[in-house]
């Protein structure tokens, strides 16, 4: 176990340092994080060509760094070059959704209320519940509650969708799904459903292009996660462990790295007043006077120190020094250090962009970048896509169902807003990986055999056929209206379909030469073996 | 004419072997047939096999212990140390009865590392812990391999993915039950999509993919004609169980499922509450299951119920347990062995604190390969030397299950 452990005050000027490195990375563009690779370390950044691409390039960009090219994502890559738009992409601003999707979205409970709003009538309708006297009273508020919490759920996953369909800033998109994959709560426990929306929305987004160690803190800090992995129960004299065992196998270091049973247990205890609170924030628990000072509350977040064990614990080999919530900083602070959190972030970067077997190298490299710019995530995504290894590993990245889905959605319709993005949800579904709804802690997972058995390449060929013969079920506004004619796109007038078949097999080509009619000619477009990956 | 018939069919769409196998000759009613359920998530064995005889149970669960038998909601007893979660009464408990159900307590694997993925993937690798897992081939499909020669052997997962026990060189089927529907993609159009994957790596997933949906929707039929007649349709997983059976009876002789939910930190309950629910269904299913496959089919059937490990024994603060080590597998069919069915077996000891591993949890006197090893070779007659390709360096232990 040869963790490189730095004082916890050194620490602490790390990730303000970090915070400056972040802030300058737009700017310095390739420069930041070169000049802090370790020595060793092959420094092959290579510059970013600002010569036009050809096509095929351009492709492969889009469909890396994007939910997938249409044209009009192909036109803004031509017309920035790729310098620009890749800068764009690591660094964006305020994106502006076209106007129906930003609609869609403003019209939402979740937009229009604040999670505490939300919330205290969420648990006025328990007590309701608690009231009611009869029994016919209490059944109908039980579903009453059931639904408004489904409600909740379903709007966060149409909010997701929207963006990942229409937003300019699609690899922050592409990252939020990452992120909320990584740091994974499911709906299908309990109250996650009241709190999914303001996690993706208040811990996930802001930070999936910013700093790790912020994000770590702002998943653990969260309700949603607190309740999910049951940290919010972990307390002294009740331990549990579900989080801090996660915490450390998925969330950072990966299993197998080094830490061990006495260190999951260790990180337990420091984790226990980890909660969240519901109560009004001037009305703090009861505290002796001692421990007054120790208390933190942070909208929902609370630490309490009642609550907490202040045992001294030994961690990753080391005792911890600070004391309190300090102790959960100092802790965080060494595991986001850790050579093991670089390697394993690095390469499961590298993995969801790349293929399922990127090269050592690269991993190297991307955990290097991870290193130096001390968990910058934009510098290590960066890093990781201007990599030459990265560049020649084209179309090995087979596309899990979110990919394949809404690439197929940007390609046939581009721009052109859903008024009904239930189908896309209900087709991702149908492939196996449901948004908020993979039950475990571990998240998706990626490679091409998790995706790609018999009975999934079966379901894709129909949702496939969905998209290609039926998909104008996204505009209308109810479900019982009749469907607009013809109620299928024209994939092949798209520019950016066109340009991809220059590239395709005979027997792919073959089968769409066949094709009868333009539903049809859609099935095998979207049906292609070259459609399957990215 | 079925000969040419078969052939046009595979020339035009060319099927893999297992799903040639299925189509060609459906397994006969006295084929072996294994089942394999795994519950993810780390099910609590402790209250669904309750050691009533151990007075440190329930010193050591005073919120979540199943009462002794002949108490209120008491454990349903089994013997003389051993009792079942009293949610089984109606489907698990007649199966032990009718000695068509065994438990083998502390069993599970060597690894330590208490994370469920981690020893998921190591059981469903099977290969020794120390030796480096350079190929990832699960066990199941190292069986399939074994027994592709012999008539009828059809794998199958009843899973959305193919879990890890089943990937390999033996090509297995796959498809979720839950949701089965007609898809829109016709034959001709399955032909066109099926010749533009030939000659791909992954032409043998799609070609089976487009036989499989239509064997399982030729297995849906005969359902969908019961449930107008009875007019009771099945929920959750006693509809996939069902479901699985009509399968496993006319299609497949090796399946696997899982299920999930298991993983209790909090408020697991006791004879009611979330994990009395979760056997309930279990169990609910597993009745069903036996029920459709029919008395002759059963008779030849084995379905294995294991889980990742076991949980602490000790409940925690939050009235729910935390990853612990050995757990309790269960055999069910109509072919146990009268040494076996109706019992509990394999190796035991006292359940007391001092016997406790790590002073946490249930030690593993059963290991999974040894006992999986020992059911394989007597179910199909395998030579140890084929047990050693299923589980290498396995020592194999027979506790004469069938």
């Amino acid at each position: 176990m040869a963790y490189l452990q730095q004082e916890p005050f050194a620490m602490r000027a790390y990730r303000m340092l970090s915070l400056s490195a972040a802030a300058l990375a737009g700017a310095l563009w390739l420069t930041a994080c070169a000049s802090h690779e370790p020595p060793g370390v092959v420094s092959s950044q290579t510059a970013v060509p600002d010569a036009p691409l050809s096509a095929a390039q351009r492709l492969q960009w889009l469909d890396r760094v994007t939910w997938g090219a249409s044209d009009s994502a192909d036109q803004r890559l031509q017309r920035l070059g790729l310098r620009r738009w890749l800068d764009e992409q690591l660094n964006p601003q305020q994106p502006t959704l076209p106007a129906e999707a930003q609609q869609r979205i403003a019209e939402m409970e979740i937009s229009q209320r604040g999670m505490a709003d939300i919330q205290r009538d969420v648990a006025s309708q328990r007590l309701a519940i608690r009231n009611a006297t009869d029994e016919g009273e209490s059944t109908r508020l039980r579903q009453e509650v059931q639904r408004h919490l489904n409600q909740l759920a379903a709007q966060a996953q149409q909010r997701q969708v929207l963006r990942a369909l229409y937003s300019p800033a699609q690899l922050q998109e592409q990252m939020t799904w990452f992120w909320m994959n990584h740091f994974n709560v499911s709906t299908r426990k309990g109250e996650t459903r009241l709190w999914i929306g303001d996690y993706e929305e208040q811990a996930i987004r802001p930070n999936a292009l910013g700093n790790f160690r912020t994000l770590l803190e702002a998943s653990m800090r969260h309700p949603a996660m607190l309740l999910y992995l049951d940290n919010a129960s972990n307390a002294k004299d009740h331990i549990n462990e579900n989080y801090a065992r996660e915490l450390l196998e998925l969330h950072t270091m990966g299993v197998g790295s080094g830490y061990t049973q006495a260190d999951v247990q260790a990180m337990a205890h420091v984790l226990t007043g980890v909660g969240f609170s519901t109560r009004d924030a001037d009305a703090p628990p009861r505290l002796p006077p001692a421990l007054r000072a120790d208390y933190r509350r942070q909208g929902f977040f609370e630490f309490n120190p009642n609550r907490h064990d202040y045992a001294p614990q030994v961690f990753l080999g080391q005792p911890l020094r600070a004391k309190g919530l300090a102790a959960v900083d100092e802790a965080l602070d060494r595991i986001v250090a850790s050579p093991a959190t670089a390697h394993f972030i690095a390469r499961k970067l590298a993995v969801f962009f790349i293929g399922d077997n990127p090269p050592p190298a690269l991993v190297q490299r991307t955990a290097a970048a991870f290193t130096s710019s001390h968990g910058d995530i934009a510098a290590t995504l960066r890093s990781l896509l201007t990599a030459p290894q990265a560049q020649a590993q084209q179309g090995q990245r087979f596309k899990d169902p979110m990919h394949y889905v809404l690439g197929a959605v940007r390609l046939g319709y581009d721009e052109r807003v859903a008024s009904d993005v239930r189908p896309v949800i209900g087709w991702i579904n149908r492939l196996g990986q449901p948004i908020y709804g993979h039950e475990t802690p571990d998240g998706y997972p990626m490679s091409q055999s998790d995706w790609a058995s018999s009975g999934q390449m079966a379901a894709r060929f129909d949702v496939a056929r969905q998209i290609a013969a039926r998909s104008a079920v996204l505009f209308r506004t109810d479900p019982k209206a009749p469907l607009e004619q013809p109620p299928y796109p024209d994939l092949a007038q798209r520019a950016t379909a066109q340009a991809r078949m220059d590239q395709w097999s005979t027997a792919t080509r073959a089968a769409l030469a066949q094709a009868r009619n333009v539903p049809d000619w859609n099935t095998y477009f979207l049906s292609a073996p070259e459609m399957m990956v990215r | 004419m079925q000969r040419r018939h078969f052939l046009s069919a595979a020339a035009s769409l060319p099927l893999t072997f297992s799903l040639a196998r299925a189509r060609a000759a459906a397994p006969r009613s006295d084929t072996p047939r294994l089942l394999l359920v795994f519950l993810r998530g780390a099910y609590d064995s402790s209250n669904l096999l309750v050691p009533t005889h151990s007075d440190f149970y329930y010193a050591a669960r005073p919120t979540i212990a199943i009462a002794r038998p002949g108490e209120a909601n008491g454990a349903l007893p089994l013997d003389t140390r051993w009792g079942l979660h009293p949610a089984m009464e109606g489907s698990l408990l007649p199966l032990f009865q009718g000695r068509q159900a065994c438990f083998v307590p502390f069993a599970g694997t060597h690894d330590l590392s208490r994370s469920h993925f981690e020893t998921q993937d190591s059981i469903e690798l099977g290969q020794p812990l120390d030796a480096h897992q350079s190929f990832r081939t699960g066990f199941m499909n190292r069986l399939a391999q074994l027994l592709q020669g012999r008539s009828g052997m059809a794998p199958m997962a009843f899973t959305a993915q193919l879990p890890l026990c089943m990937r390999g060189p033996a090509r297995i089927a796959n498809t979720a039950l839950a949701d089965v529907g007609k898809g829109g993609v016709d034959a001709n159009r399955s032909r066109a999509i099926a010749a533009m994957y030939a000659g791909t790596p992954l032409a043998p997933a799609v070609n089976e993919g487009f036989a499989v949906r239509d064997a399982v929707l030729r297995g849906m039929q005969e359902e969908m004609d019961k449930a107008g007649r009875d007019a009771i349709s099945a929920k959750g997983f006693s509809l996939v169980a069902q479901r699985m059976a009509t399968l496993m009876r006319d299609q497949f002789d090796l399946g696997f499922v899982d299920v999930g939910g298991w993983d209790t930190h909090v408020n697991q309950g006791g004879a009611s509450g979330n994990l009395a629910n979760r056997l309930d269904d279990l169990g609910r299913g597993l009745a069903a299951f036996a029920q459709e496959m029919g008395p002759e089919p059963w008779r030849h059937t084995v379905v294995a119920v294991i889980s990742e490990f076991g949980r602490t024994f000790r409940e925690n603060g939050n009235k729910g347990t935390d990853h612990g080590h050995g757990t309790a597998y269960w055999l069910l069919g109509g072919s146990l062995s009268a040494q076996a069915g109706g019992h509990v077996v394999g190796e035991q000891m006292e359940v007391s604190e001092a016997n406790l591993f790590q002073n946490r949890d249930y030690p593993v006197l059963n290991e999974y390969r040894s006992v999986l090893g020992g059911l394989f070779a007597r179910m199909y007659g395998l030579t140890p030397a084929q047990v050693q390709q299923v589980f290498p360096q396995a020592t194999v232990k027979d506790l004469r299950l069938v």
